[in-house]
């Protein structure tokens, strides 16, 4: 029964998907959202029951589908593998998806592919299902495919913006190189265990921590390669510093897709498998920690662009980008829960905050906040709600976002060495946050109006069918924290996640109680940031003014101009030096130049025929006379 | 008188008109009638040949020879004129520089 709950709810979205790309041309937009809506719902709602069942009865579903692949000895299954880890993503995948949809049905509803849209957002829900169900590495690669691959049809979604198309292929290219490692880290695991499977996998990583590879003349150890492989994987994915570049110019989607791709689907991904192999990840010190700094640099950087951008959902995504940070730096700690935990608590606030984002854009048509302010009249329920995300984005008691980075910050302090630096990281990172935040409600919400006067006193609240879907995204903004935290123990690495979720240092952690202050240290940065923000911005609008250091903020680190002229241009010249010798050299001396010399000798017989019977009989007589020739000179030779 | 006529005779006398009918055969590029003409030459030509040679060398073949060719030849013309005629009633000419679909 249950089982068949799971799969049902894995499939469900896939079948909708399915089905609207397909017959898109036949249904009309009621009937396509009707079927899309419905099959998001009902899986959203096994996903509750499914939770119910895992989560909180602790019965692990193990589901053999069929088989896929069976080469030398490996066995490769489709399966679904419901643990609690996955169970709760489950519940934050559908649920979140399923607010999307519903928002989406009222956002695009104008749209021309408003069907193919509702089928993209289903396909790209169905991989993430398949994904966090996976049992082995090869089903999640799938999953993780898929999920860059709807990314890629969502983002380039308005395929007649070329801006748009252009960053549909970024995220497509900048993900393979990320999947690149990631392939490389699922070849190295089964030649070297001989199984994809996530349980015998786990069940080896220890002794295979002895086991030393040869690497580029390095020996490093088995398990110590397979990590870091799959870490790159998981930083192209869930867009860390270096790889991170897709995420911001991946805001040309439609806002729906920006917040389904930054809340529920795909960046969430990298961390979800790094909580998954956590039974690989705890066996190989050097990685944690090289994961650790690579998060916290990358919170503490996203937050330091986010601060000085001025499109709305760049900020976001930058935002979001900067949590995903803190949650890599949570498991470069080896608290994979807290690293959970805040990925659900931070689906919930940052969908909100994206669909009210949404909400905003498709009111006055304008994502510049210089240009926007003085909404909160306006808008009054969007205005709540963005209040409410933000808040909770910053760490506010009661609202989620402080329990889980709360956890964070206090698990990275309580691990000392390199925890206690990225616990500085984190610290000031929530600072940063919380300036961002305050600068977006500040310059978009409050204050006089920069709109002109037509554009502002259009401005309307947005429709019903798009505000119903943010109630449920306010509650989880509300209550996903104290849930997590009082009732299933999410933050506690003993509790929620006890058999899913493998800790080493568990009872080094466990013995140790930071300090009521360390508790209370990330809402008091927060609302230190507040006020620093409201300082900052009260009056800034009018003069802004760019030293060196916001010149280097504003052009995001020049990382995109530093990827230009070490990889894009290198890579332009070398493509066409390879096309030149291609055309010119290869092709000109090979196929073409047998087509020519055919041509050539065709065109040359061809001339001969004349189809003149004159001719032909000279031919005759010359090649008798020849012939004649040759037996009378043969005939005195001899 | 008439024996200082030899075979030789006979064989440059044929040969001249098997040149000449086959040089009308490539040169002369206006008219059919005139190749098969011209056709018609090189077989007389050949005949001579074979009159010559069986007179001097006594045996009655080549002279039935000749016989059968001019037989094979009358036909072979008259085979000719009727595709002319053909030819002629489909394409309204006779003139060999239209004779060139088999043009390469």
């Amino acid at each position: 029964m249950v089982g068949l709950c799971a799969i049902l709810l894995v499939f469900l979205p896939l079948i909708s998907g399915v089905t609207n790309g397909l017959f898109c041309q036949y249904f009309s937009k009621k009937q396509a959202s009707i079927i899309s809506s419905v099959a998001i719902v009902t899986s959203s709602v096994l996903a509750t029951f499914t939770f119910y069942n895992v989560g909180i009865n602790k019965e692990i579903i193990h589901i053999t589908l069929a088989e896929w692949l069976v080469i030398a000895g490996i066995k490769i299954h489709w399966a679904i593998y419901v643990d609690q880890l996955t169970s709760i993503m489950f519940i934050v995948v559908t649920w979140i998806s399923a607010m999307v949809h519903i928002y989406s049905l009222g956002y695009m509803k104008d749209d021309s592919g408003f069907v193919r849209f509702l089928a993209f957002l289903s396909l790209f829900t169905f991989f993430m299902l398949a994904l966090v169900s996976a049992d082995n590495f090869l089903q999640l690669f799938f999953g993780w495919e898929g999920v860059g691959l709807c990314s890629y049809l969502l983002i380039g979604f308005w395929y007649q913006k070329k801006s748009a198309t252009n960053a549909a292929i970024k995220a497509f290219l900048v993900n393979r190189v990320g999947d690149f490692a990631f392939i490389l880290g699922i070849i190295t695991i089964i030649v070297y265990f001989g199984t994809a499977d996530f349980i015998e996998v786990f069940n080896k990583a220890e002794s295979f921590s002895f086991v030393q590879l040869n690497c580029f003349g390095l020996r490093e150890s088995v398990v110590d390669v397979v990590c870091f492989l799959l870490f790159l994987g998981c930083m192209g994915k869930s867009a860390q510093i270096g790889l991170h570049v897709w995420l911001p110019d991946a805001m040309e989607g439609p806002t729906p897709v920006s917040a389904l791709i930054h809340a529920a689907t795909m960046v969430t991904a990298g961390v979800f498998l790094v909580a998954r192999c956590s039974y690989l990840f705890e066996y190989s010190t050097r990685v944690l920690q090289f994961i650790a700094i690579i998060g916290g640099v990358t919170c503490i950087f996203a937050a330091s662009i986010a601060i000085v951008q001025s499109d709305i959902k760049k900020i976001i995504a930058y935002s979001t980008c900067s949590q995903l940070g803190y949650m890599f730096l949570a498991c470069g700690v080896s608290a994979y829960n807290a690293a959970i935990f805040h990925l659900v608590t931070h689906a919930f606030f940052k969908a909100l905050l994206f669909l009210s984002a949404g909400s905003v854009i498709h009111a006055c048509h304008e994502q510049n906040i210089f240009k926007i302010g003085g909404l909160r009249d306006k808008m009054p329920i969007t205005y709540c709600n963005f209040l409410i995300g933000s808040l909770a984005l910053v760490g506010i008691y009661p609202l989620a976002g402080f329990y889980s980075k709360d956890a964070i910050l206090e698990l990275a302090y309580s691990t000392g060495g390199i925890g206690s630096i990225v616990f500085i990281l984190g610290i000031i990172a929530a600072i940063l946050t919380s300036i961002y935040s305050v600068k977006i409600i500040l310059l978009v919400f409050h204050g006089k109006t920069r709109l002109n006067f037509d554009d502002f006193n259009r401005v309307h609240e947005a429709p019903r069918i798009m505000n119903a879907p943010l109630n449920l995204l306010v509650l989880g903004s509300l209550v996903s924290g104290m849930i997590g935290h009082y009732i299933l123990a999410l933050d506690k690495p003993n509790g929620y996640f006890r058999e899913s979720i493998f800790n080493i240092h568990i009872y080094r952690i466990l013995s140790k109680h930071p300090p009521l202050y360390i508790k209370l240290l990330p809402m008091m940065v927060g609302l230190v940031g507040i006020v620093l923000g409201i300082y900052l911005y009260k009056k800034i609008v009018t003069k802004i003014k760019i030293g060196k250091i916001e010149n280097i903020l504003v052009n995001k680190y020049y990382f995109d101009e530093l990827y230009d002229v070490v990889i894009v241009k290198p890579l332009g010249t070398l493509s066409k030096v390879l096309d030149f010798i291609d055309q010119k050299i290869i092709d000109r001396f090979g196929p073409q130049g047998a087509v020519q010399i055919a041509n050539y000798c065709g065109g040359a017989v061809g001339k001969s025929q004349t189809g003149y019977v004159f001719n032909y009989t000279l031919y005759i007589v010359l090649f008798l006379i020849i012939c004649t020739n040759f037996f009378i000179i043969n005939f005195f030779i001899n | 008188m008439i024996s200082s006529i030899g075979l030789e005779h006979y064989l440059i006398l044929s040969s001249l008109i098997f040149s000449v009918g086959m040089f009308g055969l490539f040169m002369h590029r206006k008219n059919i009638i005139t190749i098969l003409m011209s056709i018609e030459l090189m077989l007389l030509a050949v005949n001579i040949n074979f009159v010559a040679f069986s007179s001097y060398s006594n045996d009655i073949s080549g002279q039935v020879f000749s016989i059968i060719i001019l037989t094979i030849a009358a036909a072979e013309t008259a085979i000719g004129l009727a595709i002319l005629l053909a030819h002629f009633r489909n394409s309204g000419s006779i003139l060999i520089s239209d004779i060139n679909q088999m043009k390469g």
